[in-house]
C-alpha cells in the first residue's frame, strides 16, 4: 500500500492497516471495491454479449447447420466441465466463508482446490480442442465438415461453410472464456499468496470476496455456453 | 433453505445453503444434459436455456450473495447490464427478423 | 473551521499537489487524480496535434480537385489515422480523463477517486495503446476508415489493421476503467451532505458518460477481437464467403459507436452547464431536467445505432423504428439547450473566455444536432449519406461541440489546475479565431455534401465546381489550427509568467472552488460538509464575500 503512509487519519490507520488513505472508513472501502467489481462484471456481460448476439443471429439463420456442428462436439466433456466449474464455485464460496470466519487453513485449502478445478477445466478444454483439431474442425484452410447430416432432417447435410461459422464462434466463445479462467487463476494465485501471508481477517477479506465474484461470473458464462454450444439438437 | 445470512454478520452457518445450492446445480446440469437427448422439437432450446437461467440465478443469488448480503445498487447494476444486453440482442434480432417481410 | 480566504502573496509557500514532490517518478508513479489528469492532458494534447497533422494533409490534398499531393491509398490512410487518433485517442478521453479526472473527486468532496491505482493503470493502458497506434502509423498505417468495416478490414486490406485494432482495444480498456472509477466514486465517495440533487451537473454528465463507457465499450472491444481473429486466424464470423453477414459487424460496431458520440459530447455538456450559470450569475434553470436528460441521453443513445446503417441493407421496418428513435434521442439534448438558454435569460452575463466558448458550443452543437435530425430522416439520409454533409454534421458536434466545451472547461478551471491566470485578452481572441475558423472549415462542407460531394475521395477532378468550397474549407482549417495553437502557447506561458490565481477567481459555486488554487494533495484541508444547493449564485452574490464561510 504505497500511498497509505502519505497522510490521513493516523488513528484509523493503526486500527485498520489495510485502509487506504482516501477512504473515510473500512466500510466505505469495502463497499467501493465490491461495487467496482459488480460494475466490472456488468461490462463483462456486454463483452460476451457481442458474441452471444452473433451466435443468436447465425443460429437463427443456419439452424440446422449449427445443430449438426454442435453435435460433433463431445457433450460429455462439456457436461463434465460444467460440473467441474460448479464444484469450483462451491469451493470459492467456502473460501469466502473461511475468510469471514477466520479459518485460515480452510481458506488456503479451498483456494488451492479451486485452482485445481480451474486447471482441470482447462485440461478438459484442451482435450476438446485437440479432438476438434484432429477432426479438421478448426476454421481455416484445412477445415472440413463434409457429409454431416442435419439432425432431425433426414437426407440433408450441413453446409460446411455455415458450420465453419459455428466453429469460429465456438472457438471464440470458449477461447475467451478460457482466457477468463486463466486470468481467474492468476487472481487466485495472488489471493493464495496473500492468504498464506496472513493478510486476511474477518474484518478485511475484500479481495477474496471480489475475486470470488469474478470466478462465479466466469462460471455463469459457462453455464450459458454449455447448452448453447453443446446441447442444441443433441436428440436423434 | 434460505435460513441464514451469508454475509458473515449472522451467527448461523450458511454451509447448508451452499451445499444445497451446489447439489441443485449439479442435478440441474445432469437434467439438462439428459433432456437434450429427448426429442422435444423447438422446446429443446427453451428447456436448455431455462435451466441455464435457473442455474445462473442460483449462482448469482446465493454464491455471489445477491440475495442476502447485497444492497439495491448491486441489483440495479445487474439489471441494467442485462437490460442493455437485451437491447443489443433484441434490436439486432428485430432487424434480422423483419428483413424478409415485405 | 471554514475555508480561509487566503491572501495570494503567502501562497507560494503552501504545499500543493504540484509542489509536493518533484521528479519524473513522482509523476509517473503518482496515484493523485490531479496529477494523472495532467498526465492525460499532456498525452491527449500530443495526440490532438498528431490527428491535426493528418487533418492538415487531408485539407491540403483537397485544395485542388486533382489528386496531386498524395496517392489514393495514402489518402485513405490519412483519413483513417485522423479518425482513429481523434476519436479513440483524443475525444473519448478528452474531457473525462483530464477535467473529469481532476474535478470529479473535488466536486463530490472526496480526497481522490475510489481506485487511484486503477486510475493510473488506465493512463498506462492509454499510453500503451497510443504507442502501438504510433508504431502502426509509423510502419505503414491503416486504410480502413475509423469504422473499419468488414469484409475490407478482415479480408482485404493489406495494411496493419490488427495492430490498430489492438491499440484501440487497449485504449478502450483505459476508457472503461475511467468510467468505472467515476461511477464508484460518485456513488461511494460523496462528502457528507452532498446528496444526488446537490451534485454539480458536471457530475451527472460524467455519470451518464461512464454508463456508456461501461456498457458500450466492451461491445466494440469484442467486435475488434472478432475482426482481428478473423483476419489473423482465419476464423469466419462476418465473412460473406462463408455466409457471414457484414451488416452484423455494423450492428455491433454502431451499438458502441453511436453511444460513443455521447461519450464525447456529454462531458462537454457538463462543462457548459458549469460555465453558463457562473457567467450569468444565476441558478441553472431546471436542475432536475438537465440532470435527468443526461441519463436519458445515455439510455436513449443505445437505441438509435442503426441510423448509421440505413443504406446498408437492414430491414425497412427496422430502419423506420430507428429513424423514429433517433428523433426521440434529440429530445433530451433539446431540453438541455432550452435550459441553458433559459439560464441566460435575464442573467448578468460576463463575456469571459470560458463563456465565449460556451456560447460557441451552444450554437455549433445546435447546428450539429439539427443536422443529425436531417440525417436521421430516411428520405434525406439516402441522398446525403456518405457525403460531406455527414462529415460536416459530426464535426459540428465533435469539434464545434465537444472541443469547444473542452477548451471552455480548460479556461474555466485553468486557474484551479495551475494556480495561475491565463491572459484573458489572448484567450478571447483565441475563442473568436476558433469559432470563425471552425465555421469557415465546416460550413462549406454542409453545402458540398448537399451538392453531392462524397466523403473519403481524394480526387474530385470530375467535379471541379466543388473547388471553391473546398478552398474555403482548407483556409478555415488553417485559421482553426492557429486558434488551437494559441491556447496551448499561452497556457504554457501562464504557468511561468501568469498572475497567481485566487482560490475562486470567477466567484463560482462548487466545492472545487472552496479549496486552494492549486489544491493540496488531498484536495481539502478539512473534509467539506455540504449544506447548500448547487449553483447557489443568488446566495453567493447576495452577502459580501468575506462572510461566505459555510464549509464544515
Ligand atoms: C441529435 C442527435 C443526433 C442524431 C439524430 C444524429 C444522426 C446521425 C445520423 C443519422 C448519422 C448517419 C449519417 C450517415 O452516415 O448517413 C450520423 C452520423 C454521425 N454522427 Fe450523428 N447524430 C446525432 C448526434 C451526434 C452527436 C452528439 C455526435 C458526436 C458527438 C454525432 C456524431 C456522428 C458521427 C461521428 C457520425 C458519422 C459516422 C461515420 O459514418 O463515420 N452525432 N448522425
Ligand atoms: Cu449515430
Amino acid at each position: 500500500m504505497p500511498e497509505s503512509t502519505l497522510m490521513g487519519e493516523h488513528r484509523q490507520e493503526q486500527l485498520h492497516p489495510e485502509l487506504l488513505h482516501h477512504f473515510a472508513d473500512p466500510e466505505q472501502q469495502r463497499n467501493s471495491a465490491s461495487l467496482g467489481m459488480w460494475v466490472f462484471l456488468g461490462t463483462e456481460i456486454m463483452f460476451f454479449g457481442g458474441m452471444f448476439c452473433a451466435y443468436l443471429i447465425y443460429r437463427h439463420w443456419y439452424f440446422g447447420d449449427f445443430g449438426a456442428a454442435s453435435k460433433s462436439i463431445d457433450a460429455t466433456l462439456g457436461a463434465t466441465n460444467t460440473a467441474v466449474l460448479i464444484c469450483s464455485s462451491l469451493t470459492v464460496v467456502l473460501a469466502v466463508w473461511a475468510a469471514q470466519t477466520a479459518r485460515r487453513a480452510l481458506l488456503i485449502s479451498m483456494l488451492v482446490v479451486t485452482m485445481l478445478f480451474g486447471l482441470a477445466f482447462l485440461g478438459i478444454k484442451g482435450k476438446e480442442y485437440y479432438d476438434k483439431f484432429e477432426e479438421h474442425h478448426v476454421p481455416g484452410a484445412s477445415f472440413s465438415f463434409n457429409n454431416v447430416p442435419i439432425p432431425s432432417h433426414p437426407g440433408e447435410y450441413a453446409n460446411p461453410r455455415h458450420a465453419q461459422i459455428f466453429f469460429s464462434l465456438y472457438f471464440m466463445m470458449t477461447g475467451i472464456h478460457a482466457l477468463h479462467m486463466i486470468i481467474g487463476l492468476g487472481i487466485f494465485s495472488c489471493l493464495l499468496y496473500m492468504a498464506c501471508k496472513g493478510h486476511f481477517t474477518p474484518e478485511y477479506h475484500t479481495p477474496v470476496e471480489i475475486g470470488g465474484l469474478y470466478w462465479h461470473f466466469v462460471d455463469i458464462i459457462w453455464i450459458y455456453l454449455f447448452p448453447l454450444l453443446y446441447l442444441i439438437d443433441r436428440h436423434p | 433453505m434460505a435460513e441464514s445470512a451469508a454475509s458473515g454478520h449472522s451467527k448461523s452457518s450458511p454451509l447448508k445453503l451452499y451445499f444445497g445450492v451446489w447439489a441443485t446445480l449439479l442435478v440441474l446440469t445432469f437434467v439438462t444434459y439428459r433432456v437434450a437427448y429427448l426429442e422435444l422439437g423447438p422446446f429443446n432450446s427453451v428447456v436448455a436455456l431455462v435451466i441455464a437461467s435457473i442455474k445462473a440465478t442460483l449462482v448469482a443469488l446465493f454464491f455471489m450473495h445477491v440475495w442476502h448480503a447485497s444492497e439495491k445498487l448491486t441489483k440495479l447494476v445487474i439489471v441494467a447490464a442485462l437490460f442493455f444486453l437485451l437491447l443489443l440482442l433484441g434490436l439486432t434480432m428485430a432487424d434480422y427478423a423483419t428483413r424478409t417481410w415485405s | 473551521m471554514g475555508m480561509p480566504t487566503v491572501v495570494p502573496q503567502q501562497r507560494f509557500e503552501r504545499e500543493t499537489y504540484l509542489n509536493k514532490e518533484y521528479g519524473i517518478w513522482s509523476w509517473l508513479l503518482t496515484t493523485d487524480h490531479k496529477r494523472i489528469a495532467l498526465l492525460y492532458l499532456i498525452s491527449i494534447t500530443f495526440f490532438f496535434f498528431i490527428g491535426g497533422f493528418f487533418a492538415l494533409l487531408i485539407r491540403l490534398e483537397l485544395l485542388t480537385p486533382a489528386g496531386d499531393l498524395v496517392q489514393a491509398d495514402t489518402y485513405n490512410k490519412l483519413f483513417t489515422q485522423h479518425g482513429m487518433v481523434m476519436v479513440f485517442f483524443f475525444l473519448i478521453p478528452s474531457i473525462p480523463a483530464t477535467l473529469g479526472n481532476f474535478l470529479v473527486p473535488m466536486m463530490v468532496g472526496a480526497k481522490d477517486l475510489a481506485f487511484p491505482r486503477i486510475n493510473l493503470l488506465s493512463w498506462y493502458l492509454y499510453i500503451i495503446g497510443g504507442i502501438i497506434m504510433l508504431h502502426c502509423m509509423l510502419t505503414g498505417g491503416v486504410d480502413t476508415g475509423w469504422t473499419f468495416y468488414v469484409p475490407f478490414s478482415s479480408n482485404f486490406t493489406n495494411t496493419k489493421f490488427v495492430e490498430a485494432g489492438i491499440a484501440i482495444f487497449i485504449a478502450g480498456f483505459s476508457s472503461i476503467l475511467t468510467g468505472l472509477n467515476f461511477v464508484v466514486t460518485i456513488h461511494r465517495m460523496r462528502a457528507p451532505g452532498m446528496t444526488w440533487s446537490r451534485l454539480p451537473l458536471f457530475i451527472w454528465a460524467h455519470y451518464a458518460t461512464s454508463i456508456i463507457q461501461l456498457l458500450g465499450t466492451p461491445v466494440v472491444a469484442i467486435t475488434i477481437v472478432l475482426v482481428a481473429c478473423e483476419r489473423a486466424l482465419h476464423l469466419g464470423i462476418f465473412d460473406p464467403k462463408l455466409g457471414g453477414d457484414p451488416v452484423l459487424f455494423q450492428h455491433l460496431f454502431w451499438f458502441y459507436s453511436h453511444p460513443a458520440v455521447y461519450i464525447m459530447i456529454l462531458p462537454a455538456m457538463g462543462v457548459v452547464t458549469e460555465i453558463i450559470p457562473c457567467f450569468s450569475r444565476k441558478r441553472i434553470f431546471g436542475y432536475q431536467f438537465v440532470a435527468l436528460s443526461s441519463i436519458a441521453i445515455a439510455v436513449f443513445g443505445f437505441l438509435v445505432w442503426a441510423h448509421h446503417m440505413f443504406v446498408a441493407g437492414i430491414s425497412v421496418y427496422s430502419a423506420l423504428v430507428f429513424s423514429f428513435l433517433s428523433y426521440a434521442v434529440a429530445l433530451p439534448s433539446a431540453i438541455k439547450v432550452f435550459n441553458w438558454t433559459a439560464t441566460l435569460y435575464k442573467g448578468s452575463i460576463r463575456y469571459d473566455a470560458p463563456m465565449l466558448y460556451a456560447f460557441g458550443f451552444l450554437g455549433l452543437f445546435t447546428i450539429g444536432g439539427l443536422s443529425g435530425l436531417f440525417l436521421a430522416a430516411l428520405g434525406i439520409n439516402v441522398h446525403v449519406t456518405d457525403t460531406y454533409f455527414v462529415v460536416a454534421h459530426f464535426h459540428y458536434i465533435m469539434v464545434g461541440g465537444a472541443v469547444m466545451g473542452y477548451l471552455g472547461g480548460m479556461h474555466f478551471w485553468w486557474p484551479k489546475i495551475s494556480g495561475k491566470l491565463y491572459p484573458e485578452g489572448w484567450a478571447r481572441l483565441a475563442a473568436l479565431i476558433v469559432f470563425i475558423g471552425f465555421n469557415l472549415t465546416f460550413f462549406p462542407q454542409f453545402v458540398l455534401g448537399y451538392l453531392g460531394m462524397p466523403r473519403r475521395y481524394y480526387d474530385y477532378s470530375h467535379m471541379p465546381e466543388f473547388q471553391v468550397l473546398n478552398v474555403l474549407s482548407t483556409a478555415g482549417a488553417t485559421v482553426l489550427g492557429v486558434g488551437y495553437l494559441l491556447p496551448m502557447v499561452y497556457f504554457l506561458w501562464s504557468m511561468r509568467y501568469g498572475k497567481p490565481a485566487s482560490d475562486n477567481p470567477w466567484n463560482a459555486a462548487g466545492l472545487e472552488w472552496k479549496t486552494a488554487s492549486p489544491p493540496p494533495t488531498f484536495n481539502f484541508d478539512e473534509e467539506p460538509v455540504v449544506t447548500w444547493e448547487a449553483y447557489n449564485y443568488d446566495e453567493l452574490d447576495a452577502p459580501p464575500q468575506a462572510q461566505e464561510v459555510t464549509v464544515a
